[in-house]
């Protein structure tokens, strides 16, 4: 279907777009990929008066580590984040990256559009609360940090501000000894994933001494499952410590019964995928 | 809104709405039905164009996106014949119905690009953005695999 009429904006510079964004505020969306907003647009759930295209805009694609942290531009499409030498230091991000939708979404797809959407379905949010990541969104007066915590409120919500745009999403480095992973149950690629589960683990003198866990598709929003990641703080690593912390993160998710699985069904796809994905990160860890 | 899109190497100035998908664009103004439209969610890839060479779904793009920029449809892949693709798909019989193929021989194309030698594994792995409800997709990686051995081989010499 069509999507309704728009006015369409394509500012050639950040301080145009987000002169526009304050200008129209409520009544504008900005389009990066669009490969959510527009199968939105299409089916009409989805009808912003105004779209501000930001793809022309340079100085937002890029991906440098820098005072202790990665900073990952908001317009860095899927494909390249796979592809990029310096992810290869953040597993989490590694393994969740090619599993994003379709290749072909990928080569348009932005992690900024994805997590301004808020899809609980969306991997990347998963990826980053189990990273401790926080977001910039810019207005034309300043910018600020945000936690991506405080950032994914609900369903397709977020703290943005009409007027503000995510532009750079930061993520700590981590120290030595660490690793992680991301698992994805799929029907089929491209399809929205039944379970994903993001995995952290920072290693501490032979113990656990921190661990992110983010799970995709089990609740109104990506959930970060913090019973889970207490129990593993100071803990052992071993199987004990990874079936406690699957039954804590299974128990914390909140998922519904669809075409994709029970809610039961998706309980126990959770507790595996956090058992393995903490395996998989510690032996990284101590790799 | 009056936009330039370079169209299988020749420009051409349309004028549409900015909520015209660039599907509806390639399909309406510019008459080159061979993109097609398979499912309207983004999920098929049986209007995959190649945007500045890149593969995109053309449904999921607004046609006013592409102003000043390159698009390659099927009807752009032989220079008045067949490209090796096409005649891999040919040979091979990578299709029965035709529906997905414009979309599986660009992408086939553009991973050649990429990776002239590509396995099954990284065959499959381009195409999973794009659905084929006839083959099974056994002959389209064939294809594709024949096309990028086509391609390796030294150009062959005029037959006497």
């Amino acid at each position: 279907m069509l999507p309704s009429a728009f006015e369409y904006h394509r500012p050639s510079t950040l301080e145009e777009a987000l002169a526009l964004l304050a200008e129209h505020g409520e009544d504008a969306k900005v389009l990066a990929g669009g490969q959510s907003l527009i199968p939105l647009m299409k089916l009409r759930f989805a009808a912003p008066e105004h779209l501000v295209d930001v793809n022309r805009i340079e100085g937002l694609d890029g991906i440098e580590e820098r005072d202790g942290s990665l900073r990952i531009g908001a317009l860095v499409r899927h494909n390249h984040l796979a592809a990029s030498d310096v992810i290869a230091k953040y597993p989490t991000i590694a393994a969740a990256a090619p599993q994003i939708a379709d290749p072909i979404v990928r080569n348009l797809g932005t992690i900024g559009g994805s997590l301004s959407h808020a899809d609980p379905a969306g991997d990347l949010g998963s990826v980053m609360l189990a990273l401790g990541a926080s977001v910039i969104l810019r207005k034309a007066g300043g910018e600020r940090e945000v936690p991506i915590g405080e950032f994914l409120l609900d369903t397709f919500q977020t703290s943005i501000q009409p007027d503000e745009m995510l532009t750079e999403i930061r993520v700590p480095t981590p120290s030595a000894g660490s690793g992680g992973t991301y698992l994805k149950m799929e029907r089929k690629v491209g399809d929205f994933a039944t379970v994903g589960a993001a995995i952290f683990v920072q290693m501490a003198n032979g113990t656990i001494g921190s661990a992110g866990i983010g799970l995709t598709s089990v609740g109104l929003k990506n959930l970060k499952a913090t019973t889970a990641e207490a129990a593993l703080a100071g803990a052992t690593p071993g199987d004990d410590a990874f079936a406690e912390a699957g039954r804590l993160a299974a128990e914390a998710a909140e998922p519904v019964t669809d075409v994709r699985g029970s809610e039961a069904y998706k309980r126990h796809v959770v507790d595996v995928y956090v058992r393995r994905g903490l395996a998989r990160a510690v032996e990284m860890a101590r790799g | 809104m009056e936009v330039t899109i370079t169209v299988n190497g020749a420009a051409q100035t349309v004028d549409v709405e900015p909520r015209e998908l660039l599907v509806h664009v390639i399909r309406e103004e510019l008459g080159l039905t061979g993109t097609h439209i398979g499912c309207d969610t983004t999920s098929c890839g049986a209007c995959t164009v190649l945007l500045d060479g890149t593969p995109v779904k053309s449904c999921t793009v607004f046609g006013v996106q592409a102003d000043g920029r390159s698009i390659t449809t099927v009807e752009g892949l032989g220079a008045g014949g067949l490209s090796p693709m096409q005649e891999a798909f040919k040979q091979e019989h990578g299709l029965q119905c035709g529906f997905c193929t414009p979309g599986m021989m660009l992408v086939g194309t553009a991973l050649l690009e990429q990776n002239p030698d590509p396995t099954d594994d990284e065959v499959r792995w381009a195409i999973s953005g794009n659905i084929c409800r006839c083959t099974g997709y056994i002959n389209i990686v064939a294809a594709i695999r024949a096309a990028a051995a086509a391609q390796s081989q030294p150009p062959a010499a005029a037959s006497a």
